[in-house]
């Protein structure tokens, strides 16, 4: 791994809530992105955003699902908007032992925006015609880091759900029966 | 692997407090597809027509059509179904939201209620989990309160609520179901959700809804898409400004209300007012709106933001949509800023925007005539405004008049009578209508009027123009990118129609042309219902996003039910004829099929007769318009000759006539 400043694109998803309608057709399509074959199945529960979204108090804010992480924070915030309490650490964009978004609804598994690779725009752009969803690129130097990819994610995941052990025994067992 | 649809109906019997996941055929998927289509299906199975609206027997259905909760824009739709305590006939009512999509994901295509629950109860549907909940509590509550009271004690903020008020705990024959951003609100649904004794149904669904080939499905899903936003920018020219945009009657985005304040009648659907829309008015209204609306909502994966959340100075938040926002300021003979107000508690109640106003002012009509008198509106308040806020909460209670007249203009008239049934003028099978009252004859509308099963006007128009364009060149410029059309000859009906002339209402369109059209119309809204689209993406406009062209390619690839124009034009035939059947049975006939009396100035009973004899013929129907043994054989619906048989309703003749007088004398 070299330490080498390189120059990125950063995409940002600049988000709009005024301009929001609240149709939840971003988490939608994530879902349906997604799923495995791509498009095969929609289920806003597995999407890597979600829309808080109380009409009746003109709340519509769309998160996106960011770090998984191992703990939950020793502090936990909770809102209070024109009179209505939200649930606790609900605008949080981490998988979080604390609560059930984003994970997977089956396995539990942490979900985290991936700005749909290898598409043009994020899908949940796409299909937020109001634009309350776009996104903006822009030019920085970082140092170079190598991505942690999805199946690192998960097992890390699982390691710290079940220990490390565990998911070794269930690998050795698993390949045997192949 | 059933794809697009779950494969699995709730049952639930209130009684017995039974809950049960039914397995569906997919065979009945193949014929019938789904929503309305399969709700029918089950009413006819399972409702004969000894059995009343408020029968325990009765089924109250809320059913997602076949595409809710796949990525196709716009499908959002529940159609619920049931007998209408009003109409004594098959009701069904639709509403958008997010209620569909959110029961399919919870991994059902349908609730269906039988029986009677002794206690208020609501059925919270947790995928898997499906309980029955005490509801005493939210007794009396209003239908948004109810929704958020629910939402807060199940801790579930992600759950959808479909919720009646107290008009439907009273049984109000115009009683809704109310769900937020939207409601289903027509032929009293309400009424036998109270009546069954259930407040609400919660929904929360976190599984997969799949589709057959994903690659073609999103292909289709983009064109629509594509086409969404390149008619948000090519408004359909020469219309009023509702019908020139996308949408499910656009009436919060839009301000000029000249075209309904001005077209449509104001009080007891009685008086036109010509110059009422001045600028004085335009720039008042313009204010209440800007004050009230907060924002501009959508329904589930939709991009047309039809609805509103609108906040009055001191009175909860509410949502709205399309034209309640002027049926209680026309009816009152009042400004927005009352229509507005009120709307705000029959929200709350649950009643129906149309029916209800309608019905408080020919309460009031009937108090100017002396035929009902001060004795029966004990300190009423003598403004217009005061006396509906009055009336309205008479009604819900059932108190006094307003026991009367929860059953709506024709049967409270019946019950007042000395001569009250003359006001109650503006019904079509006993189910009060939009307040029009025109000049000249259109012969479609006739037929539509006549012959639309929902009973209500929007629900059957759209796709051809309201009325003739002044130049052939407009006409010309308009039939050039119309692609909807099923086959070009329709293209050239509406290029040959003039203002006046030879060519002009009532004489052209032909008769021929005229059920020609209807049948197109009607079609396209019966697919909607199926597949639980929006009729503002769809049927209700000219030059829809959905059409005939692209949906066979819709279900194929969605539910992966092999389809063509064809057999999706004989499903839709299908489905529409059994819910002819189902009213037949229930008495239906004829005489009933016949708009209000009022509705045109000039009348051409010889081209009426000879239209509904064409459309009828058209249709399959006998001359009492009853489906006949043989169109009903060809739509693979011979159980139900074999049943009207047995009923004496058709003769097992050739020339199927049939016993109706009797059904008559029995239904009068």
């Amino acid at each position: 791994m070299s330490d080498a400043k390189q120059k990125k694109i950063i995409k940002t998803i600049k988000i709009d809530v005024d301009k929001c309608h609240g149709c939840l057709a971003c988490e939608m399509i994530c879902s349906a992105f997604h799923a495995e074959p791509k498009y095969s199945s929609s289920n806003p529960a597995r999407a890597r955003i979600r829309v808080i979204r109380d009409p009746l108090r003109d709340i519509y804010v769309p998160v996106y699902a960011g770090e998984y992480t191992v703990a939950e924070c020793a502090s936990r915030d909770k809102y209070t908007i024109e009179g209505k309490e939200y649930d606790e650490c609900a605008f949080c964009r981490a998988s979080c032992p604390s609560r059930e978004d984003f994970k997977e609804p089956d396995s539990g598994l942490p979900l985290k925006c991936d700005m749909c690779e290898g598409e043009d725009e994020p899908l949940c752009v796409k299909w937020c015609t109001v634009d309350a969803l776009v996104v903006e690129e822009r030019e920085e130097e970082v140092e170079e880091q190598e991505e942690q990819e999805d199946l690192e994610v998960g097992l890390e995941s699982l390691a710290d759900k079940y220990g490390m052990d565990k998911i070794l025994d269930a690998v050795a067992r698993l390949s045997e029966k192949d | 692997m059933r794809y697009a649809e779950t494969g699995f109906n709730l049952e639930v019997d209130l009684t017995r407090g039974n809950i049960e996941r039914i397995e569906t055929d997919p065979r009945d998927t193949e014929l019938y597809l789904g929503g309305l289509g399969t709700n029918a299906k089950i009413l006819w199975d399972r409702v004969p027509p000894e059995v009343d609206a408020f029968s325990p027997e009765n089924l109250l259905i809320f059913g997602t059509g076949l595409l809710c909760g796949t990525p196709a824009t716009g499908c959002n739709r529940t159609i619920v179904s049931t007998i209408s305590p009003q109409t004594k006939l098959m009701a069904f009512s639709m509403m958008g939201g997010y209620w569909a999509p959110e029961l399919k994901y919870a991994g059902y295509d349908k609730v269906i209620l039988r029986g009677k629950s002794p206690d208020l109860v609501y059925l919270w549907i947790n995928n898997d989990k499906v309980e029955i909940r005490d509801a005493s509590h939210l007794k009396g509550k209003g239908a948004i309160e109810t929704a958020e009271l629910i939402r807060q004690e199940l801790k579930e903020p992600k759950a959808q609520v479909s919720a009646i008020g107290l008009a439907g705990e009273n049984r109000v024959y115009y009683a809704s179901v109310e769900q937020g951003r939207s409601s289903a609100s027509r032929g009293g649904i309400g009424a036998v959700m109270g009546d069954k004794g259930v407040k609400a149904i919660a929904v929360r669904g976190t599984q997969d809804i799949n589709i057959a080939q994903p690659a073609e499905f999103m292909e289709l899903c983009y064109e629509v898409m594509d086409y969404i936003k390149w008619r948000e920018d090519h408004p359909i020219q020469g219309v009023i400004p509702i019908l020139a945009i996308l949408g499910s009657p656009q009436e919060m985005a839009i301000h000029d209300e000249k075209w309904h304040t001005e077209n449509f009648s104001w009080g007891n659907a009685r008086l036109r007012r010509k110059g009422f829309w001045t600028e004085d008015v335009s720039d008042e209204w313009l204010e209440t709106m800007n004050k009230a609306r907060t924002r501009l909502i959508s329904c589930y994966n939709c991009p047309i933001a039809c609805g509103a959340t609108i906040s009055m100075p001191g009175l909860p938040t509410y949502m709205m949509k399309c034209f309640t926002k002027l049926t209680y300021t026309m009816a009152a003979m009042s400004n927005l800023d009352f229509g507005l107000t009120i709307a705000q508690r029959a929200t709350e109640y649950g009643v129906d925007g149309y029916s209800a106003p309608q019905v408080m002012a020919f309460a009031l009509e009937l108090y100017e005539n002396g035929i009902l008198t001060d004795k029966d509106f004990p300190e009423m308040p003598a403004d217009s405004e005061g006396r509906f806020f009055y009336l309205l909460d008479k009604i819900v209670r059932r108190e006094g008049i307003g026991d009367v007249l929860a059953n709506g203009t024709h049967w409270a008239a019946k019950e007042i009578g000395n001569g009250a049934d003359a006001y109650a003028h503006n019904n079509i099978k006993k189910h009060e209508q939009l307040p029009l009252k025109l000049s000249m004859l259109n012969p479609i509308y006739f037929l539509m009027y006549c012959t639309g099963e929902k009973i209500n006007i929007t629900q059957i128009e759209g796709q051809f123009p309201q009325a003739p364009f002044p130049k052939r060149e407009h006409r010309e410029k308009f039939v050039k990118d119309w692609f909807q059309v099923p086959d070009d000859r329709f293209k050239q009906y509406f290029l040959d129609w003039e203002p006046r002339g030879e060519n002009s209402n009532p004489y052209y369109p032909t008769v021929e042309m005229t059920c020609d059209i209807v049948d197109w119309q009607e079609r396209m809204h019966y697919i909607d219902d199926a597949l639980g689209m929006c009729a503002g993406l769809s049927s209700f406009h000219m030059k829809p996003p959905y059409h005939i062209h692209n949906y066979p390619k819709f279900i194929s690839s969605g539910a992966g039910i092999e389809m063509d124009e064809d057999k999706l034009t004989q499903a839709a035939r299908r489905y529409r004829t059994l819910i002819r059947a189902i009213n037949i049975r229930r008495g239906m006939r004829r005489k009933d099929e016949k708009p209000p009396k009022d509705h045109w100035k000039k009348r051409f009973p010889e081209l009426e007769k000879e239209l509904l004899d064409g459309y009828y013929k058209f249709k399959g129907w006998n001359d009492e318009g009853i489906p006949t043994k043989a169109s009903l054989h060809e739509l693979g619906l011979d159980y139900v000759s074999e049943d009207l048989i047995q009923r004496g309703i058709l003769t097992d003749g050739k020339d199927t006539s049939s016993k109706e007088v009797s059904v008559n004398e029995k239904t009068n």
